[in-house]
């Protein structure tokens, strides 16, 4: 195994990460601390409280969730896109790593990158709400397991896209409403039955259920359904990366 | 020498349908410079990044160092660096950085004495804290070549090393080049540029239209294909060839004061002597005398025009 050079690659993107670290980091905080003082304070005082949990604790889970999947999909679709848009990709595929190991490197630093956000918004959300974690192992779990399967997915989206309205495409029409229709802000108890049944077709509502689970020990859907919703896409994913690099797609051909 | 990369019945056929490389047979021999010439879209690139593990082959045998491109490519890709014809570098990286990064992904540990020495060697170590957007289009490609041999490989593609770099930094990457050879790096390079091949090279091969059309060493090329002339400038101009030197290869120009004679150089008997003497006796007073030799280029524009003329009754 390469080690040296799926170390090579991840700190190459934890470098950009570093270097951009204005749009890295500051920009989901204070994108998070806006949600803070718009659901939280301003909507929220109107919300006492969801399933005994205060409206502004209750979407904690869900802004970290919908900050990791967004961060997660759009640093990891980048840190692949920019090499094939910039020409660089060649030295990476004259290099002798695997598939494997060029995978490893661009998801192992977007999810890393995707992590340490998570960590921050959790950290900030305090300064904000009354915080408290049920289980916290569960939910560093699920932060490790989100974080990883997206940055995944968006590895997917940037060796896919051949230019940035395609690499914006999924994220913008797919993630962001699935995410905000996700029960982020919600539970689905609130919505009248029919949209419940809808809601339940969001793969995102599982991971946002299971998340707040690990926090307040309440859920929309049982954190089985959640662990199983999690691995699921996890599982597609892995196997379209696998199928896509060993046929070479869009990049070697 | 033995053969350090040999490539048997090699294809490529894009996945639009276009075929870029046609079952190409090649040997290249350990230590030596081998230039491939080729007008543009005749498959040089597709070849080198074949050979690399950039493109993956539709047919055909690859080895390096005996060891089979797509079983062994930790093995083969690890003796191979590459210099890719485009400009292609991060912008906001620094120079030490971005070959240190290379370096890392060849699997070999951080080695910043060699990546000192290797960027002294190509006047690049004042600019090692530079960010690689502000560098000259010239620096940016000695970049590439440090990064290409930033984990000292023993085979090193270059693909249009002096594509538009200016006279005094083509002269500098020649002798990077014959530098290289000389510390045992075999060097594979597609060149536009005949009188490059001409400069460095040892071997020469001619690939058009996916096909390898010649290889030959290039000195012999030159003596096989090349031809001399004689120009004779006369005193004053005439009208026609007179008869008598009617029997030799001489051409007239639309001024009617220069003859061209054509002559090959590996025949001993030239005929220039009794030539001269012919002219004399027939009374035309010479000016001026002047040689000019086939180039590379000539015998290539030939040779890719007859490949063409071929190609096209097909």
């Amino acid at each position: 195994m390469n080690i040296q050079g799926i170390k090579a690659i991840y700190f190459h993107e934890m470098d950009r990460m570093r270097r951009t670290i204005f749009q890295s980091i500051l920009s989901p905080l204070i994108s998070t601390s806006l949600y803070f003082v718009v659901f939280g304070a301003a909507i929220g005082s109107r919300i006492s409280e969801v399933s005994g949990v205060n409206y502004g604790s209750f979407i904690v889970p869900g802004m970290i969730m919908l900050t990791l999947l967004t961060q997660s999909i759009s640093n990891s679709s980048f840190g692949i896109y920019f090499p094939k848009f910039t020409g660089t990709i060649y030295e990476i595929l004259a290099a002798p790593l695997s598939s494997f190991e060029i995978i490893l490197g661009f998801v192992g630093a977007a999810a890393t990158k995707s992590l340490i956000i998570g960590l921050i918004i959790i950290g900030t959300a305090g300064f904000f709400v009354d915080l408290y974690i049920m289980h916290p192992f569960i939910m560093l779990f699920l932060l490790v397991l989100t974080s990883i399967t997206f940055s995944l997915f968006g590895f997917i989206i940037g060796y896919w896209a051949d230019n940035f309205e395609k690499l914006q495409l999924i994220p913008i029409l797919i993630i962001s409403p699935l995410v905000f229709l996700g029960g982020s802000f919600y539970s689905i108890d609130m919505l009248p039955e029919f949209w419940q049944k809808v809601s339940l077709l969001n793969p995102v509502l599982y991971l946002v259920s299971g998340f707040r689970w690990s926090f307040y020990e309440i859920s929309d859907v049982s954190i089985y359904v959640s662990l199983i919703t999690i691995f699921s896409i996890l599982i597609i994913c892995i196997a379209i990366i696998i199928f896509s690099f060993s046929k070479g797609y869009k990049i070697k051909n | 020498m033995e053969n350090f990369i040999s490539i048997q019945n090699l294809s490529k056929i894009y996945s639009n349908k276009f075929t870029a490389l046609d079952k190409i047979d090649l040997n290249i021999k350990k230590g030596e410079i081998f230039a491939l010439l080729g007008p543009n879209g005749a498959g040089k690139t597709t070849l080198i990044n074949i050979i690399c593990g950039i493109v993956t082959p539709t047919s055909g045998n690859v080895l390096v160092n005996e060891f089979n491109i797509i079983d062994d490519y930790r093995k083969t890709r690890s003796l191979i660096g590459i210099v890719p014809q485009e400009l292609t570098l991060e912008a906001f990286e620094t120079v030490f950085n971005n070959v240190n990064y290379s370096r890392g992904l060849y699997g070999k540990k951080p080695n910043n004495k060699y990546i000192e020495s290797l960027l002294k060697e190509l006047s690049l170590w004042d600019k090692k804290n530079n960010k690689l957007r502000e560098l000259s289009g010239g620096m940016k490609r000695r970049v590439l070549i440090a990064k290409a041999l930033s984990h000292e490989p023993q085979i090193l593609f270059l693909d249009e090393p002096t594509a538009s770099v200016d006279v005094e930094l083509r002269i500098d990457m020649w002798k990077i080049i014959k530098k290289l050879k000389s510390n045992g790096v075999t060097i594979i390079l597609t060149t536009h540029y005949i009188e490059e091949a001409e400069e460095i090279a040892d071997r020469v091969g001619i690939i058009n239209n996916g096909k390898i059309i010649l290889i030959d060493q290039k000195d012999k090329l030159i003596k096989k294909l090349g031809k001399k002339k004689l120009i004779i400038h006369l005193e004053s101009k005439i009208n026609k060839i007179p008869n008598s030197l009617m029997k030799y290869k001489i051409e007239i120009d639309d001024s009617k004061n220069k003859l061209t004679f054509f002559y090959d150089k590996i025949n001993n008997n030239t005929s220039i002597t009794t030539l001269l003497q012919k002219i004399r006796e027939e009374n035309i007073v010479i000016k001026d005398i002047n040689t000019e030799e086939s180039s590379l280029e000539e015998i290539f524009v030939n040779i890719v025009k007859g490949s063409n003329d071929e190609y096209s009754r097909y």
